[in-house]
């Protein structure tokens, strides 16, 4: 009987709300909708008892491919109907950006491999980055002295944040785990005995970032998930299904709200969700190839992706499309890392072919190439009050620009 | 939960590198075009003479006319080539970087070029090795033999076939011509070095950690996922969506507005301490100043959030508050905060304290907000969840945002604020003074120092006043 809904199709729909990507095996921890904790959504339920129905008389794989294309393109036709300006053109009265004379300022040596991510400290001046061999350091990048090394017990550390009360540090990667590790002023002290493990995903962990307290920690991972985590307990608050491949990066939005968060990942999609019910509010698939990193714009209106194809492109969440394009026909190799000065104009992007590129946001050229890497840039980060910017390679080294 | 090890081979290792390939191939390509490519010339190398010989200078030289680019930028993306395998050097097989000078290279052909279907595996490199040690009757460079003597080891149970196959190849060898043989011999040590480099020396064909996601493999969609995206698709057109010249507009504004406030444009007060070792400025912005900067006191003028972000506007905000005996609105935001960001666990306790010191009829710090909301909220207190707080959180957030905010603006409290400000002198230092900065760089407080004395503030506070301060016990029962 339509309309009810027993318990053993509710148990169907929860099930339902599998990853796509069907080569996974389906081991992982399954969203507790029932709970006090999570607002189960109507529209979501609603839709997916939709789609689980088996298809109807006069339907096939045919006419629903079809009708996926079809609306695809209605979709990219009602975005154009509003494209009414370009942003440079918008961007015409605004003055050029003058020479810019960024140097390094610090190299960070101290990993004996590739160096993989790297965080800020909300304090400006502390952070902390992780390699290839496992080990993950903070450090002063103003006095260049290491406060702390752990070792996680597996290699290819490629995620690590530090905590918004600078306390604790949280890292993972190919242990498919993400582990926060509080942080003390005793230099003796063991770190990795405090070690709490908080996230655990199929498979490997690519991006991990805290909220805005050091309670909860958002992850992404190679299973195509993202999830939400509640650090103390290590319970699952919320998972986002959605990607139909490795999910390499996320990034919160910095709004006052703070209730959104985009992800891009190797099915060449960056997708905005809501951190409240889970669900995809938006979705952008412009790229050619994996997407490596995304980054908000400061007012949260906008977000940058950066891609193996060799482009960088920013994509307006209010106009619901990508707005500018930043590549160069000399620009061959991808592109690993983005991020933005504080105002929003300069967009600081990392390559794999060892060098990285500053390109002027609103009207679309770049206006300078930074050498110095012997290897790939793997992660650029602007520190918290903008003065300056850290770039984390392969060479394992860190240098801090300004 | 079953921790997936094994990765089974889709043929990965080209995944990453893809897109930048196809682009590098389609400049070889052009490269080797007969009418605007370039011209190669024949080189007599010990006794033999090689055809189509390019010196570094032509390739660099062609690549700065096709790219548009600096010379700089000419010679990585040269070294580059060389280093992914598509052009090889002839005198110094070794070193994979491209010379702007009269340095010999040759291309290499498709066959080895990265971008075959084929991995570099180890039986293959075990008899080229094989095939050298003949040949070289058993000289093989150092780093050679470190592989052999290692794939000795490890392919022990083929190495009759391997040796097998490397003699024939030898022997086949024999057979061509002078001239062809030094060729091959010359391309085949070319691809090896690419793909199998001396140890510790980095390759460029490293890309890192494979992807799970097999890209050649065509991707099969359900129905069902079709029935998702559709509706999906659906939900997006109906969307409401905003002009590009407004949302577009709104962006420029943004970086009109904070341009001078951003280090990378606009000089730091007094200077950037990255740059000149001196961290006046990060003193001067810390929470607990008496005078704020000009810059930071016009930051907070820009947008409640702004206001809100830097502890100090907050602190100075909530005194103005104090002064209109309004502070219950900014209490009750920042209680929900916590209650929203907190721990799980703590959830029940602190929607209770909310409830009774804020919510609850003739609560001490009573908020006004209209009758629904309460009712919402006070219904939705009965089960708490994270988000109960949501619906009065943003009503009050809107109402200090619209109203409170601009009346603290032209208030007499941000007015005094404005005129204290300071505007420090911008620094010259010589470069004397620079390398005694360098010398003398200050510690600064570790973060968690500051936290625990944050700490010790908001217990004393909450003993000290009354009403209760809600921010402190909330963050006590997180911390236990």
């Amino acid at each position: 009987m339509r309309g009810v809904t027993s318990a053993r199709q509710q148990h169907q729909l929860a099930e339902a709300g599998e990853p796509w990507w069907r080569q996974r095996e389906s081991e992982r921890k399954r969203p507790n909708t029932r709970t006090s904790s999570t607002i189960p959504s109507p529209l979501c339920a609603s839709s997916l008892k939709m789609a689980c129905q088996a298809l109807q008389s006069g339907e096939s794989l045919a006419t629903l491919k079809n009708e996926s294309d079809s609306l695809k393109k209605k979709l990219e036709e009602e975005r154009a109907k509003l494209h009414d300006v370009e942003l440079n053109q918008v961007a015409e009265k605004v003055e050029l950006v003058s020479a810019l004379s960024i140097r390094t300022r610090r190299v960070l040596k101290g990993h004996g491999n590739k160096v993989l991510c790297m965080d800020w400290c909300k304090d400006k001046r502390r952070l902390v980055s992780s390699s290839q061999d496992g080990k993950v350091i903070v450090w002063d990048g103003y006095t260049l002295n290491k406060e702390h090394a752990v070792t996680m017990p597996c290699t290819w550390v490629m995620a690590c944040a530090y905590a918004p009360s600078g306390c604790a540090v949280a890292c993972g990667g190919l242990d498919n785990k993400c582990s926060v590790y509080p942080l003390s002023l005793d230099k003796n002290e063991n770190l990795a005995a405090k070690k709490k493990s908080v996230a655990m995903h199929t498979n490997y962990l690519s991006g991990c970032s805290f909220t805005n307290s050091d309670m909860q920690l958002l992850t992404s991972s190679g299973d195509g998930t993202c999830a939400l985590w509640d650090v103390e307990s290590g319970q699952l608050l919320q998972s986002f299904h959605g990607h139909t491949a490795d999910v390499l990066s996320l990034n919160l939005a910095p709004s006052e709200t703070g209730n959104t968060f985009v992800s891009g990942g190797c099915d060449k999609k960056a997708n905005v969700w809501d951190m409240r019910s889970g669900q995809n509010v938006q979705s952008f698939e412009t790229h050619d190839s994996d997407i490596n990193c995304v980054k908000y714009y400061p007012t949260g209106d906008a977000f940058a992706s950066a891609s193996d194809d060799g482009t960088c492109r920013l994509y307006d969440l209010r106009a619901d499309r990508e707005v500018a394009v930043y590549q160069k026909d000399s620009i061959i190799f991808g592109a690993s890392s983005v991020d933005f000065s504080l105002s929003g104009r300069l967009l600081f992007a990392g390559y794999n072919d060892y060098t990285i590129n500053v390109w002027d946001v609103l009207k679309g050229n770049r206006i300078s190439v930074l050498f110095g890497h012997e290897n790939r840039v793997s992660c650029v980060k602007v520190s918290p009050d903008g003065t300056s910017f850290a770039s984390a390679s392969w060479d394992t080294s860190l240098r801090i620009w300004a | 939960m079953t921790i997936r090890t094994i990765r089974p081979n889709r043929g990965q290792h080209y995944r990453p590198r893809m897109h930048c390939l196809q682009k590098i191939e389609a400049h070889m390509v052009e490269m080797q075009d007969p009418k605007s490519g370039l011209k190669g010339a024949e080189q007599k190398l010990n006794v033999t003479t090689i055809p189509h010989v390019i010196t570094g200078q032509d390739i660099i030289a062609w690549l700065l006319n096709k790219m548009k680019v600096t010379q700089e930028e000419a010679e990585a993306y040269g070294t580059m080539l060389v280093a992914y395998g598509y052009i090889y050097p002839l005198q110094n097989h070794r070193k994979l970087v491209m010379c702007n000078d009269g340095s010999l290279y040759r291309f290499q052909t498709p066959y080895f070029w990265p971008t075959q279907k084929w991995v570099a595996e180890d039986c293959d490199y075990a008899i080229y090795l094989a095939k050298r040690n003949i040949r070289k009757k058993g000289v093989l460079e150092p780093f050679e033999q470190e592989h052999y003597t290692h794939l000795h080891t490890w392919l022990n149970h083929k190495w009759d076939f391997i040796v097998m196959q490397a003699t024939e190849q030898y022997k086949a060898g024999k057979e061509r011509k002078k001239p062809d043989r030094v060729v091959l011999d010359c391309q085949e040590r070319a691809y090896w070095i690419v793909n199998r480099p001396p140890r510790r020396t980095h390759s460029a064909l490293d890309y890192g950690t494979d992807r799970l996601i097999d890209p050649t493999v065509e991707e099969k969609i359900s129905f069902d996922q079709h029935r998702r995206m559709n509706i999906f698709y659906q939900q997006a057109i109906m969307r409401s969506k905003v002009k590009s010249s407004v949302s577009l507009g709104a962006l420029v504004k943004f970086v009109n507005t904070y341009k001078n406030h951003d280090p990378f444009l606009a000089p730091c007060l007094p200077s950037n301490p990255w740059v000149t070792d001196n961290d006046t400025y990060w003193t001067l912005n810390i929470r607990r100043v008496d005078q704020c900067t000009k810059m930071r006191v016009e930051r907070w003028s820009f947008s409640f959030f702004e206001l809100l972000s830097d502890q100090r506007g907050r602190d100075d905000f909530k005194s103005f508050l104090k002064k209109e005996f309004s502070g219950e609105n900014l209490a009750f935001w920042e209680a929900a905060e916590e209650l929203k960001w907190g721990s799980a666990a703590a959830i029940a306790t602190k929607a209770a304290v909310i409830f009774k010191t804020f919510l609850a009829p003739g609560a001490p710090r009573w908020i006004n907000i209209d009758g629904r909301t309460m009712g919402l909220t006070v219904k939705g207190l009965d089960h708490p969840h994270r988000y109960v707080l949501d619906g009065a959180q943003t009503h009050v957030f809107l109402l200090m945002k619209k109203d409170t905010f601009f009346r603290y603006l032209k208030s007499p409290v941000y007015k005094e604020m404005q005129k204290r400000a300071l505007n420090p002198e911008l620094h010259n230092f010589s470069e004397a003074q620079l390398e005694q900065n360098a010398r003398n760089r200050s510690l600064g407080v570790h973060p968690i120092t500051v936290w625990e004395q944050e700490e010790e503030e908001r217990a004393k506070a909450a003993i000290a006043s009354a009403p209760v301060d809600v921010k402190a016990m909330m963050s006590k029962i997180d911390r236990k």
